[in-house]
């Protein structure tokens, strides 16, 4: 399944401490299978083939233009948003194709979440900008939504600074607070999946370390995929790591394979700095 | 030698950046200059005829006292008819421009023609309502000269909602997307809410342009000397009976145009630093 199972180990680290995780006896949430893409007639993603594992955490890294928010933002059809962009191949969600034209987007995008790199508040109270996605699937009493929001609010660690300011503005919060306030109106629907798109890229170090240990808790709960050019990052919160290159898969593994001992000559010189 | 050097170019950059602003406060104050001697002509002319009759007697005949009542309640009818017709159509259009035509290539040829309606004389847009209403209808009306006004305020709010719309960043549109809200949804309740205040400042600045247009009401609602409120009849505006007043020998409506010319530029100033200060608390 994975491309580095199927290629020769090239290098001598011993990998037996990786034995604890594996892809071994792993549900597949979503399965990619052979996708392309295509930006107008240039081809972004070039036979892509991988599986993402329920409540794990899948970290894509490369170099810029490599191809990774490309291929998160395929996942919950974020692409279609504009005209010329396109994908063909699988992606297997639930046993359905998401790039059929038949699915609904807007219910696939309800149960594939995602946050994007900056951060981004409505414009309105920091409760509206929960209850507002609440509301959106669910008729539910006042005192219900209420519930929704304080646990969605504490789910991304923010109760504790919001709760008597309910109705101030979202857009009054800090950088970092955006960001969370972001989680919890994706965590608010209720998905399956959530994408981070470089979540951390606008935050300061002490912001970046309270979305990475939500990051890690939420995974209990949902499958997650991050897309980050911090690889220090990737290390700390992903189970698995994807090296994308040039819009080629180049290799997938447990993470600390990845780090330690990568399969692929071009993975390591990324990983020890000597490009990107 | 090098040092001499250096100090003649510094002088010479020092004499060009003199001159150049004292270009551009010369010219900043010849422009203001002509701006607060048409203000102070108007307060000198039009603050002494100002006076409670003004706003509670319709226009007098020749040679006598009177108001401008039935003017302003004239004009308000028809600036709130044309907003009301005007505002929709524009938001809508503009939305258009904005959220759904982006790449169409329609757009650009709406948004074209939009530009050209923008800057047509306003005399044109009156001879034109004059065709398509008041010749078919047989008479001048309010409802000509309502019209006549949205047509001159729809491309000033095409204008605004598009410009506002695209200040709102696509992030947040993908963001309003990525919880499976649908376009539509997006639009009204993230986009419009993003850019209200905008839209908002767009549609005072084309009321602000309507409350000083004569050419458009002349051929369309024409005027009246009393007192009316019926938009199938000809109707009274402020800046007709000033353009009537002004020219006449007549010096009680010298004086009152004068005074009707002040009441708008005061409602125009007004409008405008409200839409200013709309924006700025954004």
């Amino acid at each position: 399944m994975t491309m580095a199972s199927t290629n020769a180990s090239a290098f001598a680290v011993p990998v037996a401490t990786h034995a604890a995780v594996s892809t071994a006896g792993l549900a597949e949430k979503v399965s990619i299978r052979n996708l392309e893409f295509f930006y107008g007639d240039s081809r972004a993603l070039k036979n892509i083939n991988l599986a993402l594992y329920a409540n794990k955490t899948t970290a894509f890294i490369g170099p810029s233009g490599c191809g990774k928010s490309t291929l998160l933002r395929v996942l919950n059809r974020m692409y279609d948003l504009y005209p010329g962009q396109r994908a063909t191949g699988e992606v297997m969600f639930d046993g359905q194709n998401l790039l059929d034209s038949g699915v609904d987007i807007n219910l696939l995008r309800a149960r594939i979440g995602m946050v994007f790199q900056k951060p981004t508040p409505f414009p309105m109270s920091i409760y509206e900008n929960i209850a507002f996605g609440i509301r959106l699937y669910e008729r539910l009493p006042r005192a219900e939504v209420d519930a929704r929001v304080e646990s969605a609010l504490r789910r991304a660690a923010l109760w504790d600074e919001v709760k008597d300011k309910l109705d101030a503005s979202g857009l009054g919060l800090s950088g970092g607070q955006q960001q969370r306030l972001c989680i919890a109106r994706t965590v608010a629907v209720k998905p399956e999946v959530i994408l981070f798109d470089e979540p951390c890229s606008a935050l300061d170090p002490i912001s970046t370390a309270k979305i990475e240990e939500l990051i890690d808790e939420l995974k209990q709960d949902y499958t997650i995929v991050i897309v980050t050019h911090n690889m220090q990052q990737a290390a700390r919160v992903s189970d698995f790591t994807t090296f994308m290159y040039l819009g080629e898969l180049v290799e997938f593994d447990v993470t600390e394979k990845i780090f330690t001992a990568p399969t692929d000559s071009r993975t390591q010189a990324y990983i020890t700095g000597r490009f990107g | 030698m090098a040092d001499s050097r250096r100090n003649t170019l510094y002088a010479a950059r020092r004499l060009r950046n003199t001159v150049a602003t004292s270009l551009a406060y010369g010219a900043t104050a010849f422009g203001l200059g002509w701006l607060v001697l048409i203000l102070g002509v108007l307060l000198l002319h039009g603050f002494g005829g100002l006076s409670l009759s003004v706003f509670t007697e319709n226009t007098p005949p020749p040679g006598s006292a009177g108001g401008l009542l039935n003017a302003i309640a004239g004009s308000i009818v028809m600036t709130v008819l044309a907003v009301v017709i005007g505002t929709p159509i524009g938001i809508l259009a503009g939305t258009y421009l904005a959220e759904y035509g982006r790449h169409d290539k329609l757009a650009s040829i709406v948004r074209f023609i939009n530009d050209i309606l923008l800057s047509a004389p306003s005399i044109v847009i009156g001879l034109f309502i004059y065709e398509v209403m008041v010749a078919p209808m047989g008479h001048f009306s309010g409802y000509a000269g309502a019209v006549a006004l949205a047509v001159i305020v729809i491309p000033v709010v095409v204008r605004t909602t598009e410009d506002m719309l695209r200040l709102v960043p696509d992030t947040l549109r993908e963001a309003a997307a990525s919880i499976g809200l649908p376009r539509s949804h997006m639009i009204v309740r993230i986009a419009y809410r993003a850019a209200r205040a905008g839209i908002v400042t767009g549609i005072l600045l084309a009321i602000a342009r309507i409350s000083g247009e004569t050419a458009p009401l002349l051929f369309t609602a024409l005027n009246n000397q009393f007192w009316s409120l019926n938009m199938n009849a000809p109707m009274p505006s402020l800046p007709v009976v000033i353009f009537q007043f002004a020219l006449s020998p007549y010096e009680e409506w010298q004086s009152l145009a004068w005074t009707g010319a002040l009441l708008i530029t005061v409602t125009v100033l007004a409008l405008s630093i409200f839409a200013r200060t709309l924006t700025a608390r954004k």
